[in-house]
Order: C-alpha cells, then sequence, then structure tokens
C-alpha cells in the first residue's frame, strides 16, 4: 500500500470514529429530549442552544465524579469489562458502507472503512462479542443483581441472534454475497427493489431481533430497573458507567446503520443513479444513508418510550416459538422461489 | 367459588401484536408534538388559580389606614399559633380606635389554612396568591405589620404574577 492510500484509510477511520461517536452524544440527547417531548415535558434545553451542549456536561459531570471499586469485585476483570462492552461497538461500524464511490486525487474511493468480504459475519461476530462485557460485568461485580442481569442478557443473547442470523441469511439468499457493499448494490434502481418490500417478513424478525440485541426496550431485560436496580452495571460509577451507556449507544447506531444497509438500500437514493452525478451524488447518497439511518435511531427512542417491557418467559416464547420458525419458514420460502426461478 | 369466564376472547388481529403496536407508537407521536404543559419556572411564573391561599397581607382602607383592629380573633382561630399581635391606640383621629402597635406572623410554623382570613371580623388579613417567598434565614420568615402592608401594595391589583411578567416583557 503507498503512503496515499494509508493516509486515505487513516481519515477514514477517523471521520467514521468521529461521527459515530458524535452520534451517540446527539442520541443521548435526543433520548432525553424525545421522551420528554412525548410526555408532555421539555427536557433538558438550557445547557447551549436548545440544550445540545447537555451530553457534553454529563460527560464532563462523569468524569470529574469518584471512580468507586467496590470491596468484594473480581478487580481485572471488573475493569475489562466495559471496554469489552464500547470497543465491538465502535468497531462494528468499520464495514458499513455509508456513501457511494468518490473520486479523489485521481482514484476511486469507496466510502467504507474496510471492505471486509465477510463483512455481516462480521457485524454478528463483533456485536455478539460485545455481549461477553455484560456478562463479565454481571460476574466480576460480586452483586446478585448484576449477576442476574448478566443471566438474562446471555440468554436473551441465545434465543435471539439466531431468529437475527436466519433473517439476514435470507437476505444472503438474495444477494449472494456477504460483502455488504454487494448487499446495497443488489438494492440499487427502482424504489421496489430494496429488500424492505422483497423481504418484509424478515425485516420484521430483524427489526425485532435487534431491539433485543442492543438490550433496549422493550427487550432491556438485563438493566430492568425496576427490578435489578441497575442490572449488569449497578456496582460502575464515574467514567465505567458512562461507558456501558456509551456502548449501549453506539450499538443503537450500528443496529441503525445495519438495519439500513441490509433492507433499505444503504445509502441508494431511489430512482437516482449516484455514480452518474459526480460529486453531488455522493452527497446524496451520504444524506440519504444519514436520513434513513436517523429514522431508524428515533424509530430505537420512539419504541422505548411506547411499549412496556416484555417478561423473562414471554421473551423466551418469542424468540424460541415465534421468530425462530418464522425465520425458517421464510429461508424456505426464498430459497424455494430462488430454485425455481433458476430452473424455468 | 365464581366461574371465571373470559370476557374477551384474541381475534387473529389481537394475535399479530403488530397493529396494536403501531397504534401504540401513533398515540406517543401525537403527544410529541402536542403543546408542553412545562412551565419553566424562573422564567415563566405559574399563576395560582383564584382562591390560593399564599403569602399573608394586611388590608388598608383607600385613605391609608389600617383596616385590622387588633381584635385578635385571628391569633385566636390560628390552629398553628403563629400570630402575635400587640394592640395600640389608633394615631389617626376618625374611624377605628384600635390598631395593631405589632403583628407579626411567623411563616415556618403557619400552615396557610386560611382560619385567619375567616376570623377576621373586619377583612384585614387576607390570604395572597404569593408563593415564592423563600428565604435564608429563620428570622427572615418572620414577616412583621409593615411588610405585611407592603404586601398589600403588591398584590392589591390581584396580579401580582402576570403584573411582575409584563414589567418583565416591557423591559426587554
Amino acid at each position: 500500500m503507498d503512503f496515499l492510500g494509508f493516509i486515505i484509510i487513516l481519515v477514514k477511520v477517523l471521520v467514521v470514529f468521529a461521527a459515530t461517536l458524535l452520534t451517540v452524544l446527539l442520541m443521548i440527547y435526543s433520548e432525553r429530549r424525545v421522551s420528554a417531548f412525548m410526555q408532555g415535558r421539555l427536557g433538558p434545553n438550557r445547557v447551549g442552544p436548545q440544550g445540545l451542549l447537555q451530553p457534553i456536561a454529563d460527560g464532563i459531570k462523569f468524569l470529574m465524579k469518584e471512580d468507586i471499586i467496590p470491596a468484594g469485585v473480581d478487580k481485572p476483570i471488573f475493569i475489562l469489562a466495559p471496554a469489552i462492552l464500547l470497543i465491538p461497538a465502535l468497531m462494528t461500524f468499520a464495514v458499513i458502507p455509508f456513501g457511494s464511490d468518490i473520486i479523489l486525487f485521481g482514484r476511486q474511493i469507496p466510502l467504507q472503512v474496510a471492505d471486509v468480504n465477510v463483512g455481516i459475519l462480521y457485524v454478528l461476530a463483533l456485536t455478539s462479542i460485545g455481549v461477553y462485557g455484560i456478562v463479565l460485568a454481571g460476574w466480576s461485580s460480586n452483586n446478585k443483581y448484576s449477576l442476574l442481569g448478566g443471566l438474562r442478557s446471555s440468554a436473551q443473547l441465545i434465543s435471539y441472534e439466531l431468529a437475527m442470523g436466519l433473517a439476514v441469511v435470507s437476505i444472503i439468499l438474495l444477494s449472494g454475497s456477504l460483502k455488504l457493499n454487494d448487499i446495497v448494490a443488489d438494492q440499487q434502481g427502482y424504489f421496489f427493489s430494496w429488500n424492505i418490500f422483497k423481504q418484509p417478513l424478515a425485516f420484521i424478525i430483524f427489526l425485532v431481533a435487534v431491539y433485543a440485541e442492543t438490550n433496549r426496550l422493550p427487550f432491556d431485560l438485563s438493566e430492568a430497573e425496576q427490578e435489578l436496580v441497575g442490572g449488569y452495571h449497578t456496582e460502575y460509577s464515574s467514567m465505567k458507567f458512562a461507558m456501558f451507556f456509551m456502548a449501549e449507544y453506539a450499538n443503537m447506531v450500528t443496529a441503525a446503520a445495519l438495519t439500513v444497509t441490509l433492507f433499505f438500500g444503504g445509502w441508494d437514493f431511489p430512482l437516482v443513479n449516484e455514480a452518474s452525478l459526480g460529486i453531488w451524488g455522493v452527497v446524496l447518497s451520504v444524506l440519504s444513508f444519514v436520513l434513513k439511518m436517523g429514522f431508524f435511531l428515533f424509530l430505537f427512542i420512539w419504541v422505548r418510550w411506547t411499549f412496556p417491557r416484555f417478561r423473562y418467559d414471554q421473551l423466551m416464547k418469542l424468540g424460541w416459538k415465534v421468530l425462530l420458525p418464522l425465520a425458517l419458514f421464510n429461508i424456505f420460502i426464498t430459497a424455494g422461489y430462488l430454485t425455481v426461478k433458476s430452473l424455468a | 367459588m365464581g366461574i371465571v369466564t373470559k370476557s374477551y376472547e384474541p381475534t387473529f388481529w389481537d394475535k399479530l401484536y403488530f397493529p396494536a403496536l403501531v397504534k401504540g407508537l401513533m398515540v406517543t407521536l401525537r403527544y410529541f408534538f402536542k403543546r408542553k404543559v412545562t412551565i419553566q419556572y424562573p422564567d415563566q411564573k405559574h399563576i395560582p388559580p383564584d382562591g390560593y391561599r399564599g403569602l399573608h397581607r394586611l388590608n388598608k382602607y383607600d385613605d391609608g389606614r389600617i383596616r385590622c383592629v387588633a381584635c385578635e380573633m385571628c391569633s385566636a382561630a390560628c390552629p398553628a399559633d403563629c400570630i402575635e399581635i400587640v394592640p395600640g391606640p389608633a394615631p389617626w383621629e376618625e374611624g377605628k380606635e384600635r390598631y395593631p402597635v405589632k403583628f407579626e406572623i411567623d411563616l415556618l410554623t403557619c400552615i396557610f389554612c386560611g382560619f385567619c382570613e375567616m376570623a377576621c371580623p373586619e377583612e384585614a388579613i387576607e390570604l395572597t396568591e404569593i408563593y415564592d417567598f423563600s428565604d435564608y434565614s429563620r428570622d427572615d420568615l418572620l414577616i412583621d405589620r409593615d411588610g405585611l402592608l407592603e404586601i398589600y401594595e403588591l398584590t392589591k391589583n390581584q396580579n401580582y404574577y402576570s403584573r411582575t411578567e409584563e414589567s418583565k416583557t416591557s423591559e426587554t
């Protein structure tokens, strides 16, 4: 790799990293604002214009707070757990294409940090690693509530990862590739070439599973504050707690981006050929990606402040008895359709 | 033992969940765009309804004489025993012969029941709409006769909060 290529990748990494963290901050702000709006309140509106600097104030507060490590904890794991959760959450965004190719310095640069040929597997693998952070945090805290939170999280992961993976399989069958770039390219063109119209059932299964995967309501059993005090992060304080917080929101950002990539054509703007528009095509594609992602991020908050939490057995029942058979049925139909099509 | 009968049998649409979920989402979305009920307190002030029992005042006649005749009916009626009155001869020529030399209310003891207002034969003591009169020391919350008369000047138009709001908007 030449020097310019190295610089370009470095810039892309920095931009994506900064953009993810910025979105996380915005999400923390909008979670509070949107929840307030839905409850007829105003929410934080004092720090900065419309309260936009509130998450920064919160961050400073977290940094200033005393970092308490309780006496009975398993120290190395206790310190490591937030990092295990946060790092994969930030790494996942690397394979997501967020715009059409840009031509700079006489070379074509894909707007994607790494075009891994097993892209979707990479995402699924990393989100699974993140759960270790939760389980280890619950275990090392030496607190029954934390342990219960971690336990619930692992049980939840097993029941939902499967349905989610199978929903993704039907998409992979359609695109014939694990590369996220190919999946986006497969959805180019007309409005109805988006996967949401081809695979509505897979979309619903994936969406439900994603909420369980990111530990958001209605599936936030691992941190059910009414039953478990705080769940796996009960014993954490200061910046360690903030890391859990950030990881939760970073996971949401990635999940929203993944939903857009898999089902809503990624950066595709319907009926427009981005490649023919030059630089404006790139701007349009990035903008359309951000808008779609914004909607799904809003949906995360919207759902959280609308639905009550599932009970533990209901969650298991939904995962194993409803979503899994549905996902298998969907794969069966998709595979059957593709076979018939190839024969005809 | 009664027989439990299910009053409602879920239909196919209910079992799908999603129509009901969308309905729920629409409810929260409607509230998202509704007018907010928050009153941003130090900037905007809540205007209490008529009959609100806030800070006390001592009423005056139009010519400036104090209505109170120091009959001590209010301090007798007071369940918290927070009113202290020392009567004296009135300094003015015509009208009532008695008036309070000292009229002190301990606002920390007062329970704002309004019995003093009801007991008063001269309609001299009244509870106003003022609710934000916190202070830094116990002594500052002992309000004396002149203080109570001052409150009358502030509230005689019955629009203490809306007036301060007006004066604020005219300043800016």
